[in-house]
């Protein structure tokens, strides 16, 4: 029930999972001069929760972008689930459309409309079937963002930090949301964070991703709730630590100084 | 609080008021002679003429005429608009080739083509029609270009990531959200397609209220011009009126920023 910590820049592929859902290798990408990602390799089994936390700029939201197809790949070896949906910061509905129809977008078929009933059903907005997006609020908007992405079943389902700009309450519930919808229907997921405690929280395995590489690596066995609660503490002392960040006091709720540099105990 | 003062507050606020007098002292100006009737009719004989053309039938047929001339020239030059800025908006050959001929044609003063669509046309319905089709095609091209053109790349890049084909992305996103520039472009092209309404009736006028006129002016019947002009300025407001009707109806799902 440990956690274990692994330096690797290659990831053995969890005995759990019984094949990929999504591989890179050796996967770079660069804008102009400048390389984001350079040399990566990942693997993401089927049905996997992977949690890519990083600060801004360390390349994870490119990652993301290449896995959903939004980047070109450019004869690189991606091999991705051909069924892929994402859940952006913003939830980036059709304001033109009633929240049944956005989540039905691109659905095929005469049930179309059921599917999406459904969908709101399940993220507990069947109530607001007909309404337009711009009254909903910021919570209720990525909920049915997530209905969207879940209701053609995916093989791969992508979250851009989804629940940033949502308030501390709301991202709780979310998370709840998120595990359920996934128990649910399995896709894999690989959802980009800036936020440890989120990570530690949802995730299977958190990759640690810094210049473009994977610096870290953290496969959480122990179940969700209480049991990670108390595995809690020194995990996320050495994601920090591996961030290059020094936690100054062990309490989850203390600020911490992300200055590299900065001694234990030292105020910033 | 005395009467006087509660009658110039209730009046204050009138704005109906100033041009009800302005009516009244051309009214009276008409009856005592100092404005003779071949200069400007008075309101009561407006309302009188419009009244009995009305019953005649003369104005119905004219303003039929008229109307079907405007119609025709505006379908044409719409859709034609709408096109063009489909092909220039949707593809960068398109705009390439479709938008250095599109700000060429607006340099050229629509009504000073009136001559040549006379030696190309005839004297007919067809320049009239042609004049206001030609004249309707750049409002709605340039703003729905420009409505396009200015499609919010988040939503564009939300309906891409759910597996969404070009053509669905364009008919889902693109389109839709280009849609309150249209109508935009769709209310100048009304109102200019009015104004050229007018200048083509003159030519060769059989039928329509821009003959109406001429034989007015020919006879000096201010009364018949002016009722002409009424309807001119009726046509104008039916028009916007339908394009506010179709916006409230197409955009009813935006919120409103000012409060009723």
């Amino acid at each position: 029930m440990d956690a274990r910590l692994t330096q690797f820049t290659t990831v053995a592929s969890s005995p759990t999972f019984a094949e990929p859902a999504v591989k890179l290798r050796g996967f770079t990408r660069s804008f102009g001069e400048n390389t984001i990602i350079s040399n990566l390799d990942l693997e993401i089994g089927a049905g996997e929760f992977v949690v890519l936390l990083g600060r801004s700029g360390s390349g994870k939201t490119t990652l993301l972008r290449t896995l959903a197809g939004l980047d070109p790949v450019d004869g690189q070896d991606v091999t991705v689930p051909s069924s892929r949906a994402v859940v952006f910061q913003d939830a980036r509905l059709l304001p033109w459309k009633k929240v049944w129809r956005n989540v039905a977008l691109g659905l095929k078929g005469a049930n179309a409309r059921d599917a999406a009933q459904d969908a709101l059903q399940e993220v507990g907005l069947g109530h607001r079937l007909e309404a337009w997006p711009l009254t909903l609020s910021g919570g209720e908007a990525q909920r049915v963002a997530l209905a969207r992405a879940l209701v053609r079943e995916p093989g791969l389902l992508l979250l851009d930090e989804p629940f940033a700009a949502l308030d501390a309450l709301t991202r709780l519930r979310m998370h709840e949301l998120v595990l359920s919808l996934w128990r649910r229907h399995r896709p894999a997921v690989m959802m980009v964070t800036h936020d440890v405690d989120e990570a530690i929280a949802l995730a299977d395995r958190v990759i640690l991703l810094d210049g473009g590489r994977i610096v870290a690596q953290e496969r959480i066995t122990a179940a969700r709730g209480a049991e990670r609660a108390g595995i809690a503490p020194p995990l996320r002392q050495r994601l920090l630590s591996a961030l290059g960040g020094t936690v100054v006091e062990e309490r989850p709720a203390d600020i911490v100084a992300l200055h590299a540099g900065h001694k234990a105990g030292a105020r910033p | 609080m005395s009467v006087l003062k509660q009658l110039t507050r209730t009046l204050g606020g009138a704005r109906w008021l100033s041009p009800l007098l302005l009516l009244a002292v051309l009214e009276a100006g008409s009856r005592t002679g100092l404005i003779p009737e071949r200069t400007l009719a008075a309101p009561s004989k407006v309302l009188a003429t419009l009244w009995t053309m009305t019953v005649s039938g003369e104005l119905t047929a004219n303003l039929y005429v008229s109307f079907l001339r405007i119609l025709a020239g505006l379908v044409i030059g719409v859709t034609t608009g709408v096109v063009l800025a489909l092909v220039a908006g949707l593809s960068r050959k398109g705009e390439v080739a479709v938008d250095p001929l599109m700000q060429i044609k607006r340099t050229i003063p629509t009504l000073a083509l009136t001559p040549l669509f006379i030696v190309w046309f005839g004297i007919g319905e067809t320049p009239k029609i042609a004049l206001i089709a030609f004249a309707s095609i750049f409002p709605v091209y340039l703003n729905l270009y420009s409505g396009i053109r200015g499609t919010d790349l988040r939503l564009l890049e939300g309906a891409r990531s759910l597996g969404l084909s070009r053509a669905a992305q364009v008919w889902h996103v693109i389109l839709p959200g280009a849609l309150p520039a249209l109508l935009v472009g769709l209310r100048y092209s009304l109102s200019i397609s009015v104004l050229v309404l007018v200048v083509a009736e003159q030519i060769n006028a059989s039928a329509g209220l821009g003959y109406l006129i001429n034989n007015a002016r020919d006879f000096m019947r201010t009364d018949i011009i002016l009722v002409c002009l009424m309807i001119y300025a009726g046509l104008g407001l039916a028009a916007d009126g339908l394009v506010r009707l179709i916006e409230r109806r197409a955009l009813a799902w935006r919120p409103e920023i000012v409060t009723a």
